[in-house]
């Protein structure tokens, strides 16, 4: 156990340094490192529903995007009239200072984790209510309306979109910008990952399980599932909203179904990412999104044009021939590994009884 | 917001004609997804672009000089094939599996759809003319473009035709066997691969029809599928499964829904409105369900 235990240690203080020394090491792609720890945590927070709990949702997108609607909006709101911000580049006349600016992000972070976990609060109890399939089609619905319906309000720039703030053109240091909002996305990252590590060495795992491989036997062994259900959903609520506000921070403009409430890329993206690295382990998310990351940046630009073709093929092959992930395939190849121990005695009595 | 509607009464012939002349059209689709879902027990997330894409194989007849009309005879045995290969392809390995992968392999197929039909038919939004004239109504004050008409009286000879053809044929007798007990039909000696890829193919000649006649009466981009797929999935969970009447008339009122919240709300938020209802459809049966402890499956 000791000896275990000083290799988590050593794993992951390494992976702690190289996470802080990254935006120095690779200067020029700070900016993709900030997407892939956002889309790491994206992968690690749908997991919880998806694999853990066994809700597949197409929703958490709205948590996301409502996040980045919510920390520009408060960022905006705090110091200057919304409404005229919005209306036609109030970026250009209003100009934050870099005390308001950081004040207004961090406020902004702060409302955008707290609301879209009181509303997966709310809206928790009707939705999870519905199993399966018709779970998965209600959340899809959800995202995509979501998206519509910011896409017509006026007051957060209907279909014009959305410019966030500006960083604060005093500090002259050009890489600051792409540090703040790296470490940022690391902090978030290393907190959820933290958080989502508590939450599998704890009963409240072992209840989200029992409720994905038999919701109906779970209650009848006396679990409250639905309460249960609407916790897990806004612990997920709460990582997706700040990473959609660090994300509308970092890309600087918000359109209401490409950029926000974007299910068909990084709806499915979260989806596809956890299952490619295996949906309901750990470490499965976090390396398909990696994985996935540099799959897609390194392809990205290969077939310009064509990506979203490559895509969907993407989908449809790891969907139909790898559902179990690259976790998956590994426990099933080194079993010993993941702590599964084989009775050679029992396996052989298993294989006469078939 | 003026709601202009309740201070016309015309308006609202107007919206409710013109919501059941396009709910029957919905019905049409949704007949093809209750078909497939019944059968193969899959949820098909790609039947709005399988649908956009048979509208564009009649605009494409029409661009070359025939008249669109036609498109409702091409296009679904063009779209036949192309459902065949799809199954063939993609579908056959989802069938027996968790629906969620279905959801998902259709999701990625949806994508692929909507940007090849981008590349290859541009992303400007296009219409067929089919040159029917409109026919005015009440002293001129409803109008109602005569291919609105036309489209729901091609979509209801259809439907009739797909019923007789369901009830009689042989096929069409494999295909109800095969959705009440796959593995009974198979040991009868059914080939319930060839059934699947038949449903699969009827399903995409469904959308191919719809297709036809949306491009003539309203409008295709590459992607607005995903609207007529959450339509069509809306009017199956409200009728139920393999029951037709009940797929028609939700179908018109799903349309008349539309067509009053295009009025009320405006025409920005009515696909909004589309999708959130099937949130409240849903949630609303969610909480009848619980009440008897039992939830929807």
């Amino acid at each position: 156990m000791e000896k275990v235990k000083q290799k988590d240690l050593i794993l992951y203080s390494g992976l702690i340094i190289l996470g802080l020394a990254a935006p120095y090491l690779f200067s020029a792609f700070k900016v993709q490192l900030t997407y892939l720890c956002v889309l790491i945590v994206l992968a690690m927070t749908w997991n919880l529903q998806g694999g853990e709990m066994g809700y597949n949702t197409f929703g958490n997108i709205l948590f996301y995007g409502l996040g980045m609607y919510l920390t520009a909006s408060v960022q905006v709101g705090m110091f200057f009239p919304l409404a005229e911000w919005t209306e036609s580049g109030g970026e250009k006349t209003f100009v934050h200072t870099t005390a308001q600016y950081f004040q207004g992000i961090g406020v902004g972070l702060l409302v955008s984790a707290i609301v879209p976990a009181i509303i997966a609060g709310a809206i928790g109890y009707a939705i999870l209510g519905l199993r399966g399939h018709y779970f998965a089609i209600c959340t899809l619905g959800l995202g995509i309306a979501a998206g519509e319906i910011a896409g017509g309000i006026e007051i957060i720039g209907a279909g014009q979109g959305f410019t966030t703030p500006p960083f604060p053109a005093e500090i002259v240091d050009t890489e600051a910008r792409g540090k703040f909002f790296y470490f940022l996305s690391f902090a978030l990252l290393v907190g959820t990952f933290i958080f989502v590590k508590y939450i599998y060495g704890s009963r409240f795992r072992l209840i989200l399980n029992a409720i994905r491989d038999n919701e109906d036997k779970a209650e009848a062994m006396g679990i409250q599932t639905m309460k249960y259900k609407i916790v897990g959903w806004m612990c997920s609520a709460f990582f997706c909203g700040l990473a959609g506000g660090i994300m509308g921070g970092l890309i600087g403009y918000i359109d209401s179904t490409d950029v926000a409430f974007d299910g068909r890329e990084m709806g499915v993206f979260m989806v596809l990412m956890a299952i490619l690295g295996g949906k309901g382990t750990l470490w499965g998310p976090v390396i398909g999104a990696t994985l996935f990351h540099f799959f897609k940046e390194g392809l990205w630009t290969l077939i310009l044009g064509w990506q979203y073709v490559a895509l969907g093929v993407l989908i449809v092959v790891i969907v139909v021939y790898f559902p179990e992930g690259l976790m998956g395939w590994l426990r099933e190849k080194y079993p010993e590994r993941f702590g599964e121990v084989i009775d050679e005695k029992d396996r052989k009595a298993q294989v006469e009884l078939k | 917001m003026d709601f202009l509607i309740f201070k016309a009464p015309m308006l609202m012939v107007q919206a409710s004609l013109d919501g059941i002349l396009l709910g029957i059209l919905f019905a049409l689709i949704a007949y093809g997804m209750a078909l497939q879902w019944g059968v193969m027990n899959i949820i098909n997330i790609a039947q709005g672009d399988l649908v956009i894409l048979g509208g564009y194989i009649a605009y494409t007849i029409y661009l070359w000089g025939i008249h669109p009309a036609w498109g409702v005879i091409i296009s679904p045995i063009i779209m036949f094939f192309v459902g065949w290969a799809l199954y063939k392809l993609v579908i056959n390995k989802v069938v027996d599996r968790d629906l969620f992968i279905s959801i998902l392999a259709t999701f990625g197929i949806a994508i692929v759809f909507q940007q090849l039909m981008n590349f290859i038919f541009g992303a400007d939004v296009v219409v067929a003319q089919s040159e029917y004239g409109t026919t005015m109504l009440f002293d001129n004050s409803v109008t109602l473009p005569n291919s609105k008409i036309f489209s729901a009286f091609i979509s209801v000879l259809y439907a009739i035709a797909l019923v007789i053809y369901m009830r009689k044929s042989k096929l069409g007798r494999a295909i109800r066997a095969t959705a009440q007990n796959a593995r009974a039909a198979k040991i009868l000696g059914v080939d319930t691969e060839k059934v699947y890829a038949a449903t699969f193919g009827i399903n995409a000649a469904l959308c191919g029809i719809a297709g036809a006649l949306i491009s003539i009466t309203l409008t295709l981009h590459p992607y607005v599928g995903l609207p007529y797929t959450v339509r069509s999935f809306m009017i199956v969970i409200v009728a139920g499964l393999g029951n037709l009447p009940a797929v028609a008339v939700s179908g018109m009122g799903l349309g008349l829904f539309e067509e009053f919240a295009d009025y009320i709300l405006g025409t920005e938020f009515r696909i909004g409105a589309v999708f959130l209802l099937l949130v409240l459809i849903l949630v609303y049966r969610r909480f009848k369900l619980s009440k008897k402890r039992e939830y929807l499956k």
